[in-house]
């Protein structure tokens, strides 16, 4: 049942500890500030967090892991110039990661969200990345067995939505969303702007509608 | 995925003295940066690595209509953004804002890297901290014990592109080579490459070895005592 929250302090009330929490965003672009800001506040801990990156500078996801409140990230790229938190936390030893190759990371999310147990890939394969998979020669090449990336919740950040929950995102922005809605159980967005069923342009709709949760207008 | 030679030589002839290319000066990285746009074909989908490879953008011409992927979820990807240009919600794999062509398109990350993945991509330059003489890649980590990993997008384009192009100083700071008999660094992909663009010399990694298109500043008797590789000339 989708349902339109006013505050995001609303829309995340229901996640609870020990989550594996998606939250979507390349750097900057497609963060959804707002709604991390109001899971830090809500005092959610011992999440297991899905984001490319693992926070950069002193907002959003970087203050999470700030908080102590991830035990455990799993990305692609934590390293950055501004992922100290990140940096600290991981030599500390307060922080678990699992690095996966950003096509694995993409797909992964995708396969859970289709439904798919498992797919064989050529990405990784001979490294240090694929060690211990099980492993085919299939195609031509020798290929990796990755598995689906579930999550609890996603959070995510739109452009628009309508009354049924479609979404359009803006830019480079859209990145995670749309994986990452199908592949939560329970997908909140934060959006800019809710218009009228109807509003949007069925060809244009990216994500539709069944995948959305909670909806929540920020800014 | 090694480049097919196209004069046939078997592996045990002897390099012909003289055949590749030879200019007196050392290449700088902007002119190595134009020679490697002026080799992708016309009409390619390409992906330029963060780093070195960004230059070749530079240097690609409207009249090659090269088109430009960034892995965060674009086609048609235009020049770096600048003053009322700049976007957040529009930057590139390197979260550097930048701007759009006519005919670009947007589309979600697991689209993104099946663009790599499924093949699609003609080219892809990237820079390397070592390549092999059969064209394995290592260039995500150093595999220092304090070192945090982070690998990105590097592993889906190395095995995903047609063409994996690398752009590097062919020495290290203390003059060891790049290009090795085999990678002591972690791998990024195995037998991915097929040419190393460096600034002494362009190298084609084929079936019969590691063959010397052309060398820069240094001949090709000089290049081979710096490379531990054994080295086709032409």
């Amino acid at each position: 049942m989708l349902e339109f929250k006013d505050t995001v302090a609303e829309a995340v009330a229901g996640v609870k500890d020990g989550s594996t929490v998606m939250i979507g965003g390349f750097g900057n672009a497609g963060q959804p500030f707002e709604l991390i800001d109001a899971l830090l506040q809500s005092g959610a801990r011992e999440l297991t967090v899905v984001n490319n990156n693992a926070g950069q500078a002193d907002e959003g996801l970087a203050l999470l892991i700030k908080e102590g409140r991830v035990r455990k990230m799993i990305c692609s790229f934590p390293r950055q110039s501004d992922s100290w938190h990140f940096d600290a936390k991981y030599r500390a030893g307060e922080i678990e990661l699992e690095l996966v190759p950003q096509g694995n990371l993409a797909e992964r999310i995708r396969a859970a969200g289709a439904g798919i147990g498992g797919f064989f890939t050529p990405t990784g394969y001979g490294t240090m990345l694929a060690e211990g998979k099980e492993t085919r020669f299939l195609d031509g090449k020798w290929q990796v067995f990755e598995t689906p990336i579930h999550a609890d919740v996603a959070l995510i950040k739109a452009l628009k939505a309508d009354g049924k929950g479609n979404l359009v995102y803006r830019k480079t922005a859209r990145n995670f969303g749309p994986i990452m809605a199908a592949a939560a159980k329970q997908t909140i967005v934060q959006v800019s702007e809710v218009v009228p069923i109807g509003g949007l342009d069925p060809e244009n709709v990216v994500t539709p509608g069944i995948y959305v949760n909670t909806i929540v207008k920020v800014g | 995925m090694s480049e097919t030679s196209t004069s046939p030589v078997s592996s045990d002839e002897a390099p012909q003295s003289g055949a590749p290319q030879t200019s007196a000066e050392p290449i700088g990285r902007d002119d190595l940066a134009r020679l490697v746009a002026r080799d992708i074909a016309p009409g390619s989908f390409v992906n330029l690595g963060i780093g070195q490879p960004t230059l070749v953008s530079n240097y690609l011409t409207e009249e090659q209509n090269i088109t430009l992927h960034t892995e965060n979820g674009m086609l048609g990807m235009g020049p770096e953004a600048k003053g009322d240009e700049i976007d957040p919600d529009l930057i590139n794999a390197g979260k550097i804002p930048v701007t759009e062509l006519p005919g670009a398109s947007y589309f979600h990350h697991a689209d993104s890297f099946a663009i790599m993945r499924g093949g699609h991509l003609d080219v892809c330059v990237l820079g390397a901290f070592q390549v092999s003489a059969t064209g394995d890649l290592a260039n995500w980590h150093t595999g220092a014990p304090d070192a945090i990993p982070a690998v990105g997008g590097a592993m889906d384009l190395a095995t995903g592109a047609k063409d994996v192009y690398v752009m590097m100083t062919l020495l290290t700071k203390d003059g060891k080579s790049k290009l090795v008999p085999s990678c002591s660094y972690p791998l990024t992909g195995v037998g991915c490459v097929t040419r190393v663009y460096t600034d002494k010399a362009v190298f084609l990694i084929t079936d019969d070895g590691v063959r010397v298109r052309e060398t820069f500043g240094v001949t090709f008797e000089e290049l081979q005592a710096l490379v531990d590789v054994p080295l086709l000339a032409g």
